[in-house]
């Protein structure tokens, strides 16, 4: 028993800082990127990675099983809403006449287009 | 012990995650930019509200959290149906448009 409870701990352990590296470097993203639909990719990365990982560790921490079910519901609602609301601002932006960003640039002649354009 | 020291770590990578998506949300070209980074700034916070219940050692701060997660999408929501109809409310003039 007293192995299985250094196991959980560990594996909390684990999950939490990996957690907190998705998340920062998911807010890097979310600067650095260059569009509204790269940014959302920083989103997703904060709302899946992020808080599916810290939530987990903070489930196996949990003392009682009621505070387990209150992590759960957290993870629950945060797993139907994020993406709702990703698709939603995703699809306010293309209905709002927002361009993607590599549609804008000259369009690169891959082997492709190349043979599209000859026939 | 060592998980009280990893939940202040974590919480500090949270307040840095706060800070990048509160430079987003100042620099944002579109609103969209904006919505976006206060979305993420919201769920953000309610890991971190999470996170310090459990370094305090008081999980009763989940129930907050689970508010602020409820509050978060509807704010969102409502944000961009604002930006798209002009009002949360009453019936767009081109709400039977099928082009929108």
């Amino acid at each position: 028993m007293d192995l299985f409870d250094l196991l959980i701990q560990i594996l909390a352990v684990i999950s939490l800082a990996l957690g907190a590296l998705a998340i920062v470097l998911g807010a890097l993203g979310l600067v650095r990127l260059g569009d509204v639909y790269q940014r959302m990719h920083g989103a997703g990365i904060v709302d899946t990675g992020g808080a599916g990982l810290v939530l987990f560790g903070l489930l196996l921490l949990s003392p009682d099983w009621t505070v387990a079910v209150r992590v759960l519901l957290i993870g629950a609602l945060l797993v139907f809403t994020s993406p709702t609301a990703t698709h939603a601002i995703a699809r306010a932006a293309g209905l709002a006449g927002v361009k993607p960003v590599l549609a804008r640039a000259p369009r690169r002649a891959s082997a492709g287009n190349a043979a599209e354009e000859k026939s | 012990m060592i998980e009280h020291t990893l939940l202040s770590v974590v919480l500090v990578a949270l307040a840095i995650a706060v800070g990048l998506a509160c430079i987003r949300a100042m620099l944002g070209p579109t609103a969209f930019d904006r919505v976006l980074a206060v979305n993420s700034i919201g769920t953000v916070a309610v890991l971190a509200i999470a996170v310090h219940g459990f370094w305090a050692g008081r999980p009763e701060f989940l129930d907050i959290a689970i508010l602020y997660a409820l509050l978060n999408f509807v704010g969102t929501i409502a944000v961009l149906k604002f930006f798209r109809f002009g009002s949360l409310g009453e019936r767009a003039p081109h709400f039977d448009d099928p082009e929108n």
